[in-house]
């Protein structure tokens, strides 16, 4: 998604990048406590590289890891938190990565922040406040010729507390409740031909692809406030996100309404996909030959 | 300090192009539909007149759906640029399926956007100049032009200019903000190219004496009852193309039948009180409104003609005045998929050593992708840094040098956008049918893409015997397919096979378009999933029938009128021929002839109300 025609040619150390952020920066705070939104611009995580006050996480495989990763960055590829995602494997993956409480984390993959948002939640869930997702792919961060290396970075071992945030967490039977409650909204974040061919009754389809910018894994704020305000969508709404399969999908349209100002959001991270084998209801639409007008 | 270096990650240098061409969108018309849906969601605006508002907007409810809408996008004349191109993928990707469709009228159309995002699309369109302001409704359409209009060897002169400065005078213009019904503008360039015969107006450039100026030919339109369009008079010269026009609509505006939806097209009006007495009646209008016309209104005619004229004068090189037709380059060995390519997609301009470029879609259907990758081989080909989409529901890049032809197929066949077959019976066309339209009784669409992908691999676009021909299907008798004017077209219906309901078509023979364009002719009626069969057999026999160097299209002629010189003379020759084919094995052997293509189930005609006339 994200393409620059020409790769921005840096000189060394002395320079300054410029870049239109997404979010505001972070709010000078004390600095023992600083926070971060919930998308972090490149300036901003390359000076907190710089000051080493950050623990960057990379959740593409492995191999990809080792050709080249961003300065810093640990790897956790996606398929190995999903392997087990119980909380306290969770706390177990912060502890190896030298996570504490306190520490700035943040994360990218290669996927528009599909899922990095997967990683990133999981992290919220067992109690970790401070995480966000950086505004660009790794392939972007590359391209504009920023800082990168290939040696596995390793850092001593910690251990966070255990937190557990249930108001960002539904489960089937969570939805089977809110589908008839008025001031609840579902959300299913898969593309509108999936959505048209079948999803969970009363769902609304905002597909991921509405989401993001040509240069950012997310609009600006402003932009989907806008979003949610057209279809009618309330700030103090309740909203219930899902996909296809895992939560990666639905993971980056929890951060999108997050970052859109709605304070009460939840994912449902099993999905359709543990909605169908539950045999619970589904809508489908069979009344017209939509994929047929699909060029793929 | 450290010395700072400036870079902006989010705007790209494209932008720059956006001068090429007009700006028709306002921005502010997205934030007012923005608005009044969400006035209508709060039953504060009732149904009937937001459906109104809706349309005027050009946003059409979608199949048995009305949570989503169809974004009909004007492209006046078809002219459109790499940017906007690539603004229309974005907001497919974001908003609508990740495909845009090309449609018979060259718009280009979003499908399955919720009506809640309509006004982001809106809003994208205006930033790069596009509006969808009435695309639909009971006022000016799309104003359509020959999208060989300024290349084409045998035009007398270029009417792109006068196209667009007619689609700008009407936008949004007071005159014709509530009509009896649609409107339809197409100019030709030369009277072969060009759906002059089936608009409401209809224009010929020509020349007299010197003077630019038109054939104007009236009331033609095609529907469940089609009209060929009349000639007004010999000659219109350019001065009266706007109080023509006028003229045209006013009287249309105030005599057209308003009561029954089925009857108030202007071709019906045209009917009813007989040509004649409608010809006098425009003649006189025309006076009145020359004597009329203010000078500012005249002035901001003039005023957009203009800014056409100079958009096109930059390319004005040396054109050789010969009547030649379109010639298509030749090669000995027919057979690499480029030679293939060529000798059906490039056609020599009137500008020599220049070429046009068909990039031949699937019954209009292309991917985001795909449209960045045209949008990139037009920046990087095409002189005039534009391309037209043509009503037969492909595009044509323009302006291309010989020797860039190869790069340019290498580019389009490495993205699936290099089928051979644009100016053949291989580029079937076919309306949106069951996959979004309301009134839809078959999947005319996909049928069409099912035609296609057969003859490319039956390599019909070899053969020179299926150039000029066309096939051409509607999912319903409305022809937005325009299968009347098809060498052989199709509309789709539903009938009873003994105790099952089957999607049926129409076959219609010898329609054409041009200035001598005439309607097609119903032949039979053919279940959906014979209908491929049936093409092939008429294909076998035009084979072994047509005389000399006959083309299917002439053949076809032939027999409609009676005069085959073999065993197959007429239509009921053909009929019977065709008869055993069709028939149906029995349900419980072979339910899939009873069965509509891109269905699985038994076959229904299940239809909505329609808003063609809303
Ligand atoms: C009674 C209702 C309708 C009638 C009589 C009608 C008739 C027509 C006709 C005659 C055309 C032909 C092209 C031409 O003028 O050259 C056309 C174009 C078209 N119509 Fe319809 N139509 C109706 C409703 C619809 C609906 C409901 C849809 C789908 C939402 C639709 C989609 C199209 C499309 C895609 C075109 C292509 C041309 C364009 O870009 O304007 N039509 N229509
Ligand atoms: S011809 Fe019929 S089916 Fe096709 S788009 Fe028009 S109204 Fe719909």
């Amino acid at each position: 998604m994200c393409c620059l025609s020409k790769p921005i040619k840096r000189k060394k150390n002395d320079v300054k990048v410029k870049v239109k952020v997404v979010n505001k920066r972070v709010k000078t705070k004390p600095p023992s406590t600083p926070s971060l939104n919930l998308v972090c611009d490149i300036d901003t995580l390359r000076t907190l590289i710089k000051k080493n006050k950050v623990r960057v996480v990379d959740v593409r495989k492995r191999d990809e890891y080792l050709k080249g990763h961003i300065k810093t960055a640990v790897s956790l590829p996606l398929a190995e938190l999903l392997s087990n995602d119980d909380p306290e494997s969770i706390i177990n993956i912060l502890n190896n990565l030298g996570i504490s409480n306190d520490t700035l984390v943040v994360i990218y993959d290669d996927t528009f922040g599909a899922l990095a948002s997967r990683v990133a939640w999981s992290f919220k869930f067992v109690g970790h406040r401070n995480v966000a997702l950086l505004e660009v792919t790794y392939d972007n961060w590359k391209k504009l010729g920023l800082e990168i290396e290939r040696k596995s970075n390793k850092y001593s071992k910690v251990s966070h507390s255990i937190d557990i945030d249930y108001s960002i967490f539904a489960d089937a039977e969570y939805i089977e409740n809110a589908q008839n409650d008025k001031n609840k909204i579902i959300i299913d974040s898969r593309e509108r031909l999936n959505f048209l061919t079948e999803h969970i009754p009363n769902s609304k389809n905002i597909p991921y692809t509405m989401l993001r910018s040509e240069n950012s894994i997310l609009r600006n704020p402003s932009e989907l406030k806008r979003f949610m305000e057209n279809r009618g969508i309330d700030l103090n709404n309740e909203i219930i996100t899902y996909c296809g399969s895992v939560g990666t999908l639905s993971g980056l349209a929890f951060f999108a309404l997050k970052t859109a100002g709605i304070s009460n959001v939840k994912l449902y991270p099993k999905s359709f996909k543990e909605w169908k084998s539950l045999g619970k209801l589904k809508t489908e639409f069979k009344d017209a030959n939509y994929w047929d007008l699909s060029a793929e | 300090m450290a010395k700072s270096i400036d870079y902006d990650v989010l705007s790209s240098a494209k932008n720059k192009e956006l001068e090429t061409n007009e700006k028709w969108g306002l921005a502010e018309e997205s934030e007012y539909f923005a608005n009044k849906v969400k006035l209508y969601r709060q039953d504060k605006l009732n149904a009937d007149e937001f459906r109104r508002f809706r349309l005027q907007n050009g946003a059409y409810g979608s199949r048995l759906n009305s949570e989503f809408s169809m974004i009909r996008i004007k492209v006046p004349g078809g002219d459109i640029t790499p940017t906007q191109l690539e603004k229309i993928a974005s907001l497919s990707e974001s908003f609508s399926i990740g495909s845009a469709h090309v449609s018979t009228r060259q718009n280009i159309q979003l499908h399955w956007v919720q009506l809640e995002d309509v006004s982001e699309v809106f809003r994208g369109l205006a930033e790069v100049g596009l509006t969808s302001r009435e695309a639909c409704g009971n006022t000016i359409r799309n104003v359509m032009c020959s999208h060989f209009a300024g290349v084409c060897p045998n035009e007398p002169f270029d009417t792109t200019p006068y196209a667009k400065a007619i689609a700008r005078f009407f936008l949004r213009n007071p005159i014709c903000q509530n009509l009896p019904r649609k409107f339809k503008f197409n100019f030709s360039c030369c009277p072969e190219h060009g759906y002059v015969r089936i608009a409401d107006v209809g224009l010929v450039p020509t020349v007299r004496d010197g003077v630019r100026g038109f054939r104007v030919y009236l009331g033609g339109g095609l529907g469940a009852a089609s009209f060929i369009g009349h000639l007004l008079e010999e000659f219109t010269p350019e001065s009266r193309l706007l109080s023509t026009s006028i003229a045209t609509i006013r009287l249309y505006d105030r005599l057209g039948n308003r009561e029954n939806l089925a009857r108030n097209r202007m071709r019906y009006l045209v009917s009813e009180i007989g040509w004649e007495k409608f010809q006098g009646l425009l003649l006189k209008e025309r006076i009145l409104v020359e004597a009329t016309i203010s000078i500012p209104t005249k002035k901001s005619y003039d005023g957009f003609l203009n800014t056409g004229d100079l958009n096109n004068t930059s390319i004005s090189s040396s054109s050789t005045k010969s009547k030649i037709k379109l010639p298509v380059i030749n090669s000995n060995s027919a057979d690499t998929p480029y030679t293939r390519w060529l000798n059906t997609n490039v056609v020599a301009q009137k500008q020599s050593g220049y070429y046009s470029v068909y990039i031949t879609l699937g019954a209009g259907d292309i991917t985001s992708s795909q449209l960045r990758i045209l949008a990139e081989c037009i920046r990087e080909f095409s002189l005039e840094k534009k391309a037209r989409n043509t009503p037969q529901q492909n595009f044509l890049v323009r302006y291309v040098k010989a020797d860039q032809l190869p790069k340019v197929f290498q580019k389009l066949s490495g993205n699936g956008l290099g089928n051979p077959g644009a100016n053949t019976i291989v580029s079937t066309v076919g309306c949106v049918g069951t996959t979004s339209c309301n009134l839809a009784i078959t999947n005319s669409h996909r049928l069409a893409k099912e035609i296609q992908s057969k003859f490319l691999e039956l390599n019909i676009d070899l053969d020179k015997d299926f150039v000029d021909s066309t096939i051409k299907i509607s999912g319903c008798p409305n022809s937005c397919g325009q299968h009347e004017v098809a060498t052989i077209g199709f509309y789709g219906g539903a009938t009873r096979i003994g105790t099952s309901m089957v999607p049926i078509y129409t076959m219609l023979f010898a329609g054409s378009t041009g200035e001598n364009g005439e309607l097609g002719k119903a032949i039979m009626r053919i279940p959906a999933k014979k209908v491929l069969d049936v093409v092939l057999k008429i294909f076998e026999h035009f084979k072994k029938e047509r005389t000399g160097n006959e083309k299917l299209n002439e053949w076809i002629y032939k027999i409609s009128n009676g005069n085959g010189a073999g065993e197959i003379k007429n239509v009921d020759d053909m009929k019977k021929l065709l008869l055993p084919i069709i028939e149906l094995p029995a349900f419980s052997a072979a339910p899939d002839f009873y069965k509509d293509y891109g269905t699985d189930t038994n076959f229904v005609a299940k239809t909505a109300r329609g808003e063609c006339a809303a």
